[in-house]
Protein backbone atom coordinates (compact mmCIF):
# COMPACT_ATOMS: atom_id res chain seq x y z
CA UNK A 1 0.00 0.00 0.00
CA UNK A 2 1.41 3.04 -0.81
CA UNK A 3 2.41 5.63 1.68
CA UNK A 4 -0.66 8.25 2.11
CA UNK A 5 -0.09 12.21 2.97
CA UNK A 6 0.03 13.00 6.45
CA UNK A 7 -3.26 12.96 7.94
CA UNK A 8 -4.03 15.00 11.73
CA UNK A 9 -5.09 12.31 14.67
CA UNK A 10 -7.78 10.60 15.05
CA UNK A 11 -8.10 9.89 10.65
CA UNK A 12 -4.87 7.95 9.92
CA UNK A 13 -4.04 4.98 8.72
CA UNK A 14 -5.73 1.98 8.42
CA UNK A 15 -9.08 2.47 6.89
CA UNK A 16 -10.42 -0.71 6.87
CA UNK A 17 -11.32 -1.17 10.32
CA UNK A 18 -12.46 2.36 10.38
CA UNK A 19 -15.41 1.23 7.85
CA UNK A 20 -17.78 -0.22 10.49
CA UNK A 21 -17.46 2.66 12.29
CA UNK A 22 -18.47 4.93 9.33
CA UNK A 23 -22.11 4.54 10.15
CA UNK A 24 -25.05 4.31 7.86
CA UNK A 25 -26.77 7.25 6.84
CA UNK A 26 -30.62 8.06 7.77
CA UNK A 27 -31.94 7.95 4.03
CA UNK A 28 -35.31 9.45 4.89
CA UNK A 29 -33.71 11.99 7.14
CA UNK A 30 -31.44 13.34 4.46
CA UNK A 31 -33.85 13.44 2.01
CA UNK A 32 -36.62 15.33 3.97
CA UNK A 33 -34.11 17.94 5.03
CA UNK A 34 -32.37 18.33 1.60
CA UNK A 35 -35.72 18.84 0.58
CA UNK A 36 -36.83 21.30 3.42
CA UNK A 37 -33.39 23.09 2.90
CA UNK A 38 -34.56 23.59 -1.00
CA UNK A 39 -37.59 25.68 0.32
CA UNK A 40 -35.90 28.38 1.13
CA UNK A 41 -36.87 31.95 -1.15
CA UNK A 42 -33.90 33.51 -1.54
CA UNK A 43 -34.65 37.07 -3.72
CA UNK A 44 -33.58 40.13 -5.10
CA UNK A 45 -30.12 41.34 -3.75
CA UNK A 46 -29.51 38.06 -1.78
CA UNK A 47 -30.66 36.10 -5.36
CA UNK A 48 -27.43 38.68 -6.86
CA UNK A 49 -25.13 37.79 -4.32
CA UNK A 50 -25.92 33.81 -4.33
CA UNK A 51 -25.84 34.29 -8.34
CA UNK A 52 -22.59 36.16 -8.66
CA UNK A 53 -21.15 33.93 -5.62
CA UNK A 54 -22.09 30.40 -7.81
CA UNK A 55 -20.84 32.03 -11.00
CA UNK A 56 -17.15 32.58 -9.12
CA UNK A 57 -17.57 29.15 -8.00
CA UNK A 58 -18.57 27.21 -11.15
CA UNK A 59 -15.88 25.27 -13.20
CA UNK A 60 -16.91 25.58 -16.86
CA UNK A 61 -16.67 22.61 -18.05
CA UNK A 62 -16.70 20.62 -21.62
CA UNK A 63 -16.27 17.00 -21.71
CA UNK A 64 -17.59 15.58 -25.19
CA UNK A 65 -15.70 13.97 -27.27
CA UNK A 66 -16.67 16.54 -30.13
CA UNK A 67 -14.89 18.91 -28.22
CA UNK A 68 -12.07 20.82 -30.31
CA UNK A 69 -9.38 23.50 -29.90
CA UNK A 70 -11.23 26.28 -30.92
CA UNK A 71 -14.39 25.50 -28.74
CA UNK A 72 -12.60 25.47 -25.79
CA UNK A 73 -11.09 28.98 -26.48
CA UNK A 74 -14.67 30.00 -26.60
CA UNK A 75 -15.47 28.29 -23.26
CA UNK A 76 -12.13 30.08 -22.08
CA UNK A 77 -12.95 33.34 -23.34
CA UNK A 78 -16.72 32.67 -21.30
CA UNK A 79 -14.79 31.87 -18.87
CA UNK A 80 -13.20 35.39 -18.28
CA UNK A 81 -15.98 37.34 -19.10
CA UNK A 82 -19.38 35.38 -19.07
CA UNK A 83 -21.35 38.31 -19.99
CA UNK A 84 -19.64 40.73 -22.15
CA UNK A 85 -22.29 43.43 -21.95
CA UNK A 86 -22.14 43.91 -17.23
CA UNK A 87 -19.10 44.30 -16.27
CA UNK A 88 -20.27 43.26 -12.19
CA UNK A 89 -20.33 39.64 -13.92
CA UNK A 90 -17.25 37.92 -12.23
CA UNK A 91 -14.91 35.56 -13.96
CA UNK A 92 -15.61 32.05 -12.85
CA UNK A 93 -13.17 30.00 -11.17
CA UNK A 94 -11.74 27.26 -13.76
CA UNK A 95 -12.19 25.50 -16.93
CA UNK A 96 -12.45 21.97 -17.37
CA UNK A 97 -11.55 20.36 -20.20
CA UNK A 98 -9.85 16.68 -21.40
CA UNK A 99 -6.50 16.10 -21.04
CA UNK A 100 -5.57 16.99 -24.65
CA UNK A 101 -7.18 20.21 -24.55
CA UNK A 102 -5.66 21.66 -21.67
CA UNK A 103 -2.61 23.25 -23.65
CA UNK A 104 -5.49 25.27 -25.67
CA UNK A 105 -7.34 26.29 -22.00
CA UNK A 106 -3.35 27.21 -20.61
CA UNK A 107 -2.98 29.40 -23.55
CA UNK A 108 -6.07 31.18 -23.19
CA UNK A 109 -5.96 31.46 -19.65
CA UNK A 110 -2.59 33.05 -19.07
CA UNK A 111 -2.83 35.77 -16.49
CA UNK A 112 -6.28 35.17 -15.60
CA UNK A 113 -5.99 33.45 -12.27
CA UNK A 114 -8.59 31.10 -13.99
CA UNK A 115 -7.65 27.84 -12.98
CA UNK A 116 -7.38 25.07 -15.73
CA UNK A 117 -8.96 21.65 -14.61
CA UNK A 118 -8.47 18.16 -16.11
CA UNK A 119 -10.35 15.28 -16.19
CA UNK A 120 -7.70 12.64 -15.47
CA UNK A 121 -7.27 8.63 -14.75
CA UNK A 122 -9.58 6.66 -17.72
CA UNK A 123 -12.49 9.63 -17.05
CA UNK A 124 -15.38 8.51 -17.21
CA UNK A 125 -15.23 4.81 -16.29
CA UNK A 126 -12.02 4.67 -14.34
CA UNK A 127 -11.78 0.94 -16.06
CA UNK A 128 -8.00 1.06 -16.66
CA UNK A 129 -4.83 -0.43 -15.10
CA UNK A 130 -3.63 1.54 -12.41
CA UNK A 131 -0.07 2.33 -14.16
CA UNK A 132 -1.90 4.21 -16.79
CA UNK A 133 -4.41 6.32 -14.79
CA UNK A 134 -1.57 7.77 -13.24
CA UNK A 135 0.28 8.55 -16.44
CA UNK A 136 -2.98 9.92 -17.16
CA UNK A 137 -3.27 12.13 -14.38
CA UNK A 138 0.45 13.54 -14.85
CA UNK A 139 0.61 13.79 -18.15
CA UNK A 140 -2.43 16.32 -17.60
CA UNK A 141 -0.83 18.26 -14.94
CA UNK A 142 2.59 18.08 -17.05
CA UNK A 143 0.66 20.01 -20.13
CA UNK A 144 -0.21 23.02 -17.36
CA UNK A 145 -3.56 21.69 -15.36
CA UNK A 146 -3.74 22.61 -11.95
CA UNK A 147 -6.37 20.80 -10.71
CA UNK A 148 -7.45 17.06 -11.66
CA UNK A 149 -10.28 15.67 -11.68
CA UNK A 150 -9.86 11.95 -11.12
CA UNK A 151 -12.41 8.83 -10.96
CA UNK A 152 -12.49 6.57 -8.78
CA UNK A 153 -12.76 2.81 -9.50
CA UNK A 154 -16.31 1.89 -8.92
CA UNK A 155 -16.12 -1.61 -9.78
CA UNK A 156 -13.37 -2.22 -7.40
CA UNK A 157 -15.45 0.03 -4.53
CA UNK A 158 -18.67 -1.79 -5.33
CA UNK A 159 -17.15 -5.26 -5.39
CA UNK A 160 -15.60 -4.47 -1.65
CA UNK A 161 -12.27 -3.91 -2.78
CA UNK A 162 -11.64 -0.44 -0.81
CA UNK A 163 -7.65 -0.69 -0.63
CA UNK A 164 -7.55 -0.66 -4.07
CA UNK A 165 -9.96 2.40 -4.76
CA UNK A 166 -7.90 4.37 -1.73
CA UNK A 167 -4.53 3.30 -2.99
CA UNK A 168 -5.33 4.76 -6.59
CA UNK A 169 -6.19 7.73 -4.97
CA UNK A 170 -3.06 8.13 -2.84
CA UNK A 171 -1.08 7.46 -6.17
CA UNK A 172 -2.76 9.58 -8.08
CA UNK A 173 -2.07 12.50 -5.28
CA UNK A 174 1.43 11.89 -5.53
CA UNK A 175 1.25 11.80 -9.19
CA UNK A 176 -0.03 15.52 -9.37
CA UNK A 177 2.11 17.00 -7.03
CA UNK A 178 1.27 20.25 -6.02
CA UNK A 179 -2.04 20.30 -8.68
CA UNK A 180 -5.47 20.25 -6.70
CA UNK A 181 -7.18 16.77 -6.56
CA UNK A 182 -10.85 16.34 -6.83
CA UNK A 183 -11.96 12.89 -6.35
CA UNK A 184 -15.16 12.21 -8.28
CA UNK A 185 -17.21 9.49 -6.73
CA UNK A 186 -19.96 8.84 -9.29
CA UNK A 187 -22.56 8.73 -7.00
CA UNK A 188 -25.19 7.58 -9.35
CA UNK A 189 -23.25 4.46 -9.74
CA UNK A 190 -22.46 3.68 -5.80
CA UNK A 191 -26.25 3.03 -5.07
CA UNK A 192 -26.55 3.43 -1.58
CA UNK A 193 -26.12 6.93 0.62
CA UNK A 194 -23.75 4.19 2.95
CA UNK A 195 -22.44 4.31 0.41
CA UNK A 196 -21.71 7.76 -0.65
CA UNK A 197 -20.97 8.17 2.71
CA UNK A 198 -18.27 5.64 3.02
CA UNK A 199 -16.70 6.87 -0.33
CA UNK A 200 -16.37 10.59 0.95
CA UNK A 201 -14.71 9.35 4.08
CA UNK A 202 -12.50 7.11 2.15
CA UNK A 203 -12.10 9.51 -0.63
CA UNK A 204 -10.44 12.13 2.37
CA UNK A 205 -8.63 9.57 3.98
CA UNK A 206 -6.54 9.48 0.71
CA UNK A 207 -6.20 12.40 0.19
CA UNK A 208 -8.66 14.28 -1.76
CA UNK A 209 -8.46 17.93 -1.58
CA UNK A 210 -12.14 17.82 -3.29
CA UNK A 211 -15.14 15.44 -2.93
CA UNK A 212 -16.95 15.70 -6.26
CA UNK A 213 -20.57 13.67 -6.79
CA UNK A 214 -20.19 13.06 -11.08
CA UNK A 215 -18.55 12.84 -14.17
CA UNK A 216 -22.08 14.09 -15.57
CA UNK A 217 -22.19 11.30 -17.70
CA UNK A 218 -24.21 9.16 -15.26
CA UNK A 219 -28.19 10.04 -13.97
CA UNK A 220 -28.68 10.46 -11.66
CA UNK A 221 -25.79 13.03 -10.54
CA UNK A 222 -25.50 15.84 -8.59
CA UNK A 223 -28.70 15.31 -6.44
CA UNK A 224 -29.68 17.71 -3.34
CA UNK A 225 -29.99 14.37 -1.07
CA UNK A 226 -26.22 13.50 -2.21
CA UNK A 227 -24.56 16.62 -2.15
CA UNK A 228 -26.23 17.01 1.40
CA UNK A 229 -24.80 13.06 2.14
CA UNK A 230 -21.38 14.67 1.20
CA UNK A 231 -21.33 17.50 2.86
CA UNK A 232 -21.68 15.57 6.15
CA UNK A 233 -18.99 13.63 5.43
CA UNK A 234 -16.75 16.69 5.07
CA UNK A 235 -18.75 18.53 8.01
CA UNK A 236 -18.01 15.17 10.26
CA UNK A 237 -13.93 15.31 8.98
CA UNK A 238 -13.59 19.03 9.78
CA UNK A 239 -14.89 18.27 13.04
CA UNK A 240 -12.73 15.09 13.95
CA UNK A 241 -9.26 16.52 12.38
CA UNK A 242 -9.73 20.12 11.47
CA UNK A 243 -9.40 19.29 7.91
CA UNK A 244 -10.71 21.92 5.03
CA UNK A 245 -12.01 19.38 2.05
CA UNK A 246 -13.65 21.11 -0.75
CA UNK A 247 -17.04 20.17 -2.36
CA UNK A 248 -17.81 20.26 -5.85
CA UNK A 249 -20.78 18.68 -7.49
CA UNK A 250 -21.01 18.57 -11.16
CA UNK A 251 -23.60 17.58 -13.32
CA UNK A 252 -27.90 17.77 -13.47
CA UNK A 253 -27.12 21.37 -11.95
CA UNK A 254 -28.58 23.20 -14.81
CA UNK A 255 -31.07 25.70 -13.51
CA UNK A 256 -29.76 29.24 -11.43
CA UNK A 257 -32.40 28.15 -8.94
CA UNK A 258 -30.66 24.69 -8.45
CA UNK A 259 -27.12 26.04 -7.59
CA UNK A 260 -28.97 28.21 -5.57
CA UNK A 261 -30.10 25.50 -2.97
CA UNK A 262 -27.00 24.11 -3.26
CA UNK A 263 -25.53 27.16 -1.87
CA UNK A 264 -28.18 26.94 0.80
CA UNK A 265 -27.06 23.29 1.53
CA UNK A 266 -23.25 24.22 1.87
CA UNK A 267 -24.15 27.27 4.24
CA UNK A 268 -26.18 25.37 6.49
CA UNK A 269 -24.18 22.00 6.87
CA UNK A 270 -20.37 22.94 6.77
CA UNK A 271 -21.00 26.87 7.05
CA UNK A 272 -19.91 30.42 5.22
CA UNK A 273 -16.48 28.77 5.24
CA UNK A 274 -17.17 26.48 2.57
CA UNK A 275 -18.54 29.45 0.34
CA UNK A 276 -15.52 30.03 -1.80
CA UNK A 277 -14.01 28.97 -4.42
CA UNK A 278 -11.23 27.62 -2.54
CA UNK A 279 -13.44 25.40 -1.27
CA UNK A 280 -16.43 24.83 -3.44
CA UNK A 281 -17.10 24.27 -7.14
CA UNK A 282 -20.19 23.62 -9.02
CA UNK A 283 -18.97 21.44 -12.46
CA UNK A 284 -21.19 23.18 -15.09
CA UNK A 285 -22.04 23.85 -18.33
CA UNK A 286 -25.70 24.89 -19.19
CA UNK A 287 -25.67 26.55 -15.70
CA UNK A 288 -23.95 29.58 -16.56
CA UNK A 289 -26.33 30.81 -19.08
CA UNK A 290 -29.11 29.89 -16.92
CA UNK A 291 -27.34 32.55 -14.10
CA UNK A 292 -26.35 34.91 -16.95
CA UNK A 293 -30.40 35.26 -17.55
CA UNK A 294 -31.65 35.41 -14.23
CA UNK A 295 -28.88 38.53 -13.23
CA UNK A 296 -29.93 40.44 -16.63
CA UNK A 297 -33.26 39.40 -15.48
CA UNK A 298 -32.72 41.06 -11.92
CA UNK A 299 -30.87 44.06 -13.75
CA UNK A 300 -33.79 44.67 -16.37
CA UNK A 301 -37.06 43.87 -14.82
CA UNK A 302 -37.91 41.51 -18.10
CA UNK A 303 -37.92 37.94 -18.81
CA UNK A 304 -34.77 36.74 -20.77
CA UNK A 305 -34.41 34.64 -23.90
CA UNK A 306 -31.55 32.13 -24.31
CA UNK A 307 -31.57 33.85 -28.29
CA UNK A 308 -29.35 36.78 -26.75
CA UNK A 309 -26.50 34.22 -24.92
CA UNK A 310 -24.23 32.43 -26.39
CA UNK A 311 -24.49 29.02 -27.02
CA UNK A 312 -22.01 26.41 -25.54
CA UNK B 1 -82.00 13.47 -1.07
CA UNK B 2 -80.44 17.00 -1.58
CA UNK B 3 -77.09 16.57 -3.27
CA UNK B 4 -74.27 18.95 -2.78
CA UNK B 5 -73.24 20.17 -6.50
CA UNK B 6 -69.71 19.95 -7.11
CA UNK B 7 -68.15 23.39 -8.06
CA UNK B 8 -65.87 23.93 -10.77
CA UNK B 9 -62.62 25.69 -10.10
CA UNK B 10 -61.86 28.54 -12.71
CA UNK B 11 -57.96 27.98 -13.05
CA UNK B 12 -55.36 29.01 -15.81
CA UNK B 13 -54.54 26.82 -18.84
CA UNK B 14 -50.31 26.32 -18.97
CA UNK B 15 -48.74 23.15 -21.09
CA UNK B 16 -51.32 21.54 -21.30
CA UNK B 17 -52.62 21.67 -17.55
CA UNK B 18 -54.92 23.49 -15.71
CA UNK B 19 -52.84 25.08 -12.61
CA UNK B 20 -53.76 27.41 -10.03
CA UNK B 21 -51.79 30.40 -10.11
CA UNK B 22 -48.99 30.19 -8.62
CA UNK B 23 -49.93 33.08 -6.43
CA UNK B 24 -52.93 31.58 -5.13
CA UNK B 25 -55.26 34.50 -6.02
CA UNK B 26 -58.20 35.14 -7.25
CA UNK B 27 -60.34 37.39 -8.82
CA UNK B 28 -64.10 37.64 -9.05
CA UNK B 29 -65.72 37.87 -12.86
CA UNK B 30 -68.91 37.07 -13.35
CA UNK B 31 -69.83 35.66 -10.06
CA UNK B 32 -67.07 33.42 -9.96
CA UNK B 33 -63.94 33.50 -8.17
CA UNK B 34 -61.40 33.29 -11.44
CA UNK B 35 -57.34 32.25 -11.11
CA UNK B 36 -55.88 35.94 -11.25
CA UNK B 37 -52.20 35.08 -13.19
CA UNK B 38 -49.34 36.38 -11.89
CA UNK B 39 -45.39 37.71 -13.96
CA UNK B 40 -44.36 34.21 -13.19
CA UNK B 41 -47.43 32.36 -14.39
CA UNK B 42 -46.71 34.15 -17.51
CA UNK B 43 -42.86 33.19 -16.93
CA UNK B 44 -44.40 29.49 -17.09
CA UNK B 45 -46.95 29.68 -19.89
CA UNK B 46 -44.16 31.22 -21.75
CA UNK B 47 -41.78 28.75 -21.21
CA UNK B 48 -44.58 25.75 -22.20
CA UNK B 49 -45.09 27.91 -24.96
CA UNK B 50 -41.27 28.16 -26.31
CA UNK B 51 -40.93 24.09 -25.62
CA UNK B 52 -44.18 23.13 -27.62
CA UNK B 53 -43.44 25.58 -30.86
CA UNK B 54 -40.68 23.96 -32.57
CA UNK B 55 -42.82 20.24 -32.64
CA UNK B 56 -46.03 22.34 -33.96
CA UNK B 57 -44.06 24.14 -36.45
CA UNK B 58 -42.81 20.94 -37.90
CA UNK B 59 -45.67 19.12 -37.96
CA UNK B 60 -47.31 19.93 -41.44
CA UNK B 61 -49.98 22.27 -42.38
CA UNK B 62 -52.16 19.31 -43.20
CA UNK B 63 -51.63 17.67 -39.91
CA UNK B 64 -52.61 21.13 -37.75
CA UNK B 65 -55.50 21.66 -39.79
CA UNK B 66 -56.49 18.12 -38.94
CA UNK B 67 -55.46 18.83 -35.38
CA UNK B 68 -57.65 21.94 -35.26
CA UNK B 69 -60.37 20.86 -36.84
CA UNK B 70 -60.31 18.10 -33.64
CA UNK B 71 -60.52 21.33 -31.34
CA UNK B 72 -63.36 22.39 -33.81
CA UNK B 73 -64.97 19.69 -32.65
CA UNK B 74 -64.64 19.74 -29.30
CA UNK B 75 -66.13 23.46 -28.98
CA UNK B 76 -68.77 22.16 -31.43
CA UNK B 77 -69.97 19.69 -28.47
CA UNK B 78 -69.73 22.89 -26.15
CA UNK B 79 -70.57 25.94 -28.42
CA UNK B 80 -72.20 25.37 -31.81
CA UNK B 81 -71.57 28.62 -33.45
CA UNK B 82 -67.79 28.61 -33.11
CA UNK B 83 -67.32 25.53 -34.40
CA UNK B 84 -68.11 27.31 -38.06
CA UNK B 85 -65.18 29.82 -37.60
CA UNK B 86 -62.64 27.55 -36.51
CA UNK B 87 -63.67 25.48 -39.46
CA UNK B 88 -63.59 28.27 -41.50
CA UNK B 89 -60.07 29.02 -40.83
CA UNK B 90 -58.73 24.92 -40.78
CA UNK B 91 -59.96 25.23 -44.70
CA UNK B 92 -57.79 28.98 -45.25
CA UNK B 93 -54.53 28.02 -43.65
CA UNK B 94 -54.18 25.15 -46.25
CA UNK B 95 -54.04 27.32 -48.65
CA UNK B 96 -51.88 29.93 -47.18
CA UNK B 97 -49.51 27.52 -45.00
CA UNK B 98 -47.47 26.42 -47.96
CA UNK B 99 -44.63 27.64 -50.17
CA UNK B 100 -45.27 29.59 -53.40
CA UNK B 101 -43.05 30.33 -56.49
CA UNK B 102 -43.17 33.69 -57.66
CA UNK B 103 -42.47 34.94 -61.36
CA UNK B 104 -39.02 36.97 -61.40
CA UNK B 105 -37.57 38.79 -64.24
CA UNK B 106 -34.11 37.28 -64.39
CA UNK B 107 -31.96 33.89 -64.09
CA UNK B 108 -33.58 32.82 -60.97
CA UNK B 109 -35.46 30.93 -59.13
CA UNK B 110 -37.74 32.47 -56.57
CA UNK B 111 -39.62 31.02 -53.96
CA UNK B 112 -41.14 32.16 -50.73
CA UNK B 113 -41.83 30.22 -47.58
CA UNK B 114 -43.84 30.91 -44.73
CA UNK B 115 -42.37 30.45 -41.48
CA UNK B 116 -43.95 30.77 -37.74
CA UNK B 117 -42.43 33.60 -35.97
CA UNK B 118 -42.77 31.34 -32.60
CA UNK B 119 -44.13 32.20 -29.20
CA UNK B 120 -46.80 34.98 -30.10
CA UNK B 121 -48.53 36.90 -27.02
CA UNK B 122 -52.30 37.72 -26.97
CA UNK B 123 -53.93 40.73 -25.45
CA UNK B 124 -57.57 38.75 -26.04
CA UNK B 125 -60.06 41.90 -26.81
CA UNK B 126 -62.91 42.40 -23.67
CA UNK B 127 -65.28 41.64 -26.52
CA UNK B 128 -66.88 39.16 -27.54
CA UNK B 129 -65.27 37.20 -24.79
CA UNK B 130 -65.33 33.77 -27.19
CA UNK B 131 -65.22 35.16 -30.51
CA UNK B 132 -62.67 37.63 -29.88
CA UNK B 133 -60.01 35.55 -28.19
CA UNK B 134 -60.80 32.34 -30.82
CA UNK B 135 -60.43 34.97 -33.48
CA UNK B 136 -56.81 36.35 -32.20
CA UNK B 137 -55.61 33.15 -30.98
CA UNK B 138 -56.47 30.42 -33.57
CA UNK B 139 -54.64 32.75 -36.49
CA UNK B 140 -51.26 32.11 -35.21
CA UNK B 141 -51.46 28.61 -34.10
CA UNK B 142 -52.61 27.60 -37.58
CA UNK B 143 -49.28 29.60 -38.89
CA UNK B 144 -47.49 26.82 -36.46
CA UNK B 145 -47.01 29.68 -33.73
CA UNK B 146 -47.35 28.40 -29.99
CA UNK B 147 -49.85 31.20 -28.13
CA UNK B 148 -50.04 32.88 -24.84
CA UNK B 149 -53.10 34.67 -24.39
CA UNK B 150 -54.45 36.71 -21.81
CA UNK B 151 -58.52 36.20 -21.53
CA UNK B 152 -61.37 38.91 -20.89
CA UNK B 153 -60.62 40.41 -17.79
CA UNK B 154 -63.71 40.86 -17.51
CA UNK B 155 -65.82 37.93 -18.57
CA UNK B 156 -63.01 35.13 -18.71
CA UNK B 157 -65.09 32.02 -18.10
CA UNK B 158 -65.62 31.59 -21.96
CA UNK B 159 -61.62 31.15 -21.80
CA UNK B 160 -61.34 28.89 -19.58
CA UNK B 161 -64.14 26.92 -21.06
CA UNK B 162 -62.15 26.67 -24.58
CA UNK B 163 -59.19 25.86 -22.75
CA UNK B 164 -61.00 22.81 -21.53
CA UNK B 165 -62.39 22.21 -25.20
CA UNK B 166 -58.35 23.08 -26.22
CA UNK B 167 -57.36 20.38 -23.49
CA UNK B 168 -59.76 17.28 -24.82
CA UNK B 169 -58.48 18.02 -28.34
CA UNK B 170 -55.34 16.91 -29.94
CA UNK B 171 -53.74 19.71 -29.73
CA UNK B 172 -50.18 19.46 -27.92
CA UNK B 173 -49.58 20.35 -24.63
CA UNK B 174 -48.17 24.09 -24.49
CA UNK B 175 -49.04 25.03 -28.01
CA UNK B 176 -52.24 27.10 -26.50
CA UNK B 177 -51.76 28.71 -23.11
CA UNK B 178 -54.54 30.72 -21.85
CA UNK B 179 -54.15 32.72 -18.37
CA UNK B 180 -56.79 34.79 -16.48
CA UNK B 181 -56.20 37.99 -14.29
CA UNK B 182 -55.85 41.68 -14.68
CA UNK B 183 -54.61 42.56 -18.43
CA UNK B 184 -52.74 45.83 -17.46
CA UNK B 185 -50.64 43.37 -14.58
CA UNK B 186 -49.94 40.66 -17.43
CA UNK B 187 -49.67 42.34 -20.58
CA UNK B 188 -46.02 44.49 -19.64
CA UNK B 189 -44.56 41.50 -18.61
CA UNK B 190 -45.37 39.56 -21.64
CA UNK B 191 -44.80 42.70 -23.73
CA UNK B 192 -41.09 43.11 -22.36
CA UNK B 193 -40.96 39.29 -22.38
CA UNK B 194 -37.39 38.73 -24.61
CA UNK B 195 -38.37 35.36 -25.09
CA UNK B 196 -41.73 36.38 -26.70
CA UNK B 197 -41.15 36.36 -30.59
CA UNK B 198 -44.57 38.70 -31.42
CA UNK B 199 -47.52 40.02 -29.88
CA UNK B 200 -51.27 41.35 -30.69
CA UNK B 201 -52.42 44.31 -28.38
CA UNK B 202 -55.88 43.42 -29.35
CA UNK B 203 -57.19 43.87 -26.12
CA UNK B 204 -54.74 46.26 -25.30
CA UNK B 205 -57.03 49.33 -25.31
CA UNK B 206 -55.18 52.96 -24.01
CA UNK B 207 -51.96 50.99 -23.17
CA UNK B 208 -50.66 50.39 -26.30
CA UNK B 209 -48.10 52.98 -26.31
CA UNK B 210 -46.45 51.69 -23.35
CA UNK B 211 -46.62 48.25 -24.52
CA UNK B 212 -45.39 48.64 -28.07
CA UNK B 213 -42.30 50.69 -26.12
CA UNK B 214 -41.58 47.49 -24.28
CA UNK B 215 -42.04 45.14 -27.13
CA UNK B 216 -39.43 47.29 -29.01
CA UNK B 217 -36.06 45.63 -26.70
CA UNK B 218 -36.35 42.82 -28.55
CA UNK B 219 -38.35 43.95 -31.76
CA UNK B 220 -41.35 42.12 -31.28
CA UNK B 221 -43.78 41.87 -34.23
CA UNK B 222 -46.59 44.08 -33.08
CA UNK B 223 -50.20 43.44 -34.32
CA UNK B 224 -53.50 45.69 -33.58
CA UNK B 225 -55.36 42.37 -34.07
CA UNK B 226 -59.37 43.19 -34.52
CA UNK B 227 -62.05 40.95 -32.26
CA UNK B 228 -64.95 39.88 -35.02
CA UNK B 229 -62.59 39.67 -38.60
CA UNK B 230 -61.90 36.36 -40.33
CA UNK B 231 -58.97 36.37 -42.97
CA UNK B 232 -56.39 34.62 -44.32
CA UNK B 233 -54.15 37.23 -44.22
CA UNK B 234 -54.65 37.25 -40.07
CA UNK B 235 -52.30 34.15 -40.45
CA UNK B 236 -49.63 35.99 -42.70
CA UNK B 237 -49.56 38.83 -39.54
CA UNK B 238 -47.73 35.74 -37.63
CA UNK B 239 -45.46 34.57 -40.33
CA UNK B 240 -42.21 35.58 -41.49
CA UNK B 241 -42.11 35.21 -45.31
CA UNK B 242 -38.54 33.88 -46.54
CA UNK B 243 -37.87 34.10 -49.76
CA UNK B 244 -34.92 32.70 -51.10
CA UNK B 245 -33.57 33.73 -54.79
CA UNK B 246 -31.52 30.60 -56.43
CA UNK B 247 -29.80 31.20 -60.07
CA UNK B 248 -30.45 29.03 -63.00
CA UNK B 249 -28.05 27.48 -65.42
CA UNK B 250 -25.03 28.56 -63.97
Amino acid sequence: MAQAPALPGGFELPLEPRLPRIGSVDAVALEERAASLAKRSIKKDAKVWALQLAIRCTDLTTLEGADTPGKVAALCSKAIRPDPSDAHVPSVAAVCVYPNLVPVAVDRLRGTGIHVASVATGFPSGQYPTDIKIADARRAVEAGADEIDMVIDRGAFLSGRYAKVYDEIVKVKEAVGDAHLKVILETGELGTYDNVRRASLLAMAAGADFIKTSTGKVNPAATLPVALCMLEAIRDVHEETGRLVGFKPAGGVRAAKQAIQHLVLVNETVGPDWLTPELYRIGASSLLNDILMQLRKEKTGAYQSPDYFTLD
Amino acid sequence: MTRLPVKKTYKLFVGGEFPRSESGRTYEAEGQNVARASRKDVRDAVKAARAAQPKWAGATAYNRGQVLYRLAEMVEARAGEFAELSTGREEVERAIDRGSSNPVAGPYFNFTVPEPTGVVAVLAPEEPPLLGLVSRLIPPVVGGNSVVAVASETRPLAAIELAEAVATSDVPGGVINILTGYRRELGPVLASHMDVNALDLAGADGDSPELERLAAENVKRVVHGRADVQSPWEIASFLELKTVWHPIGQ
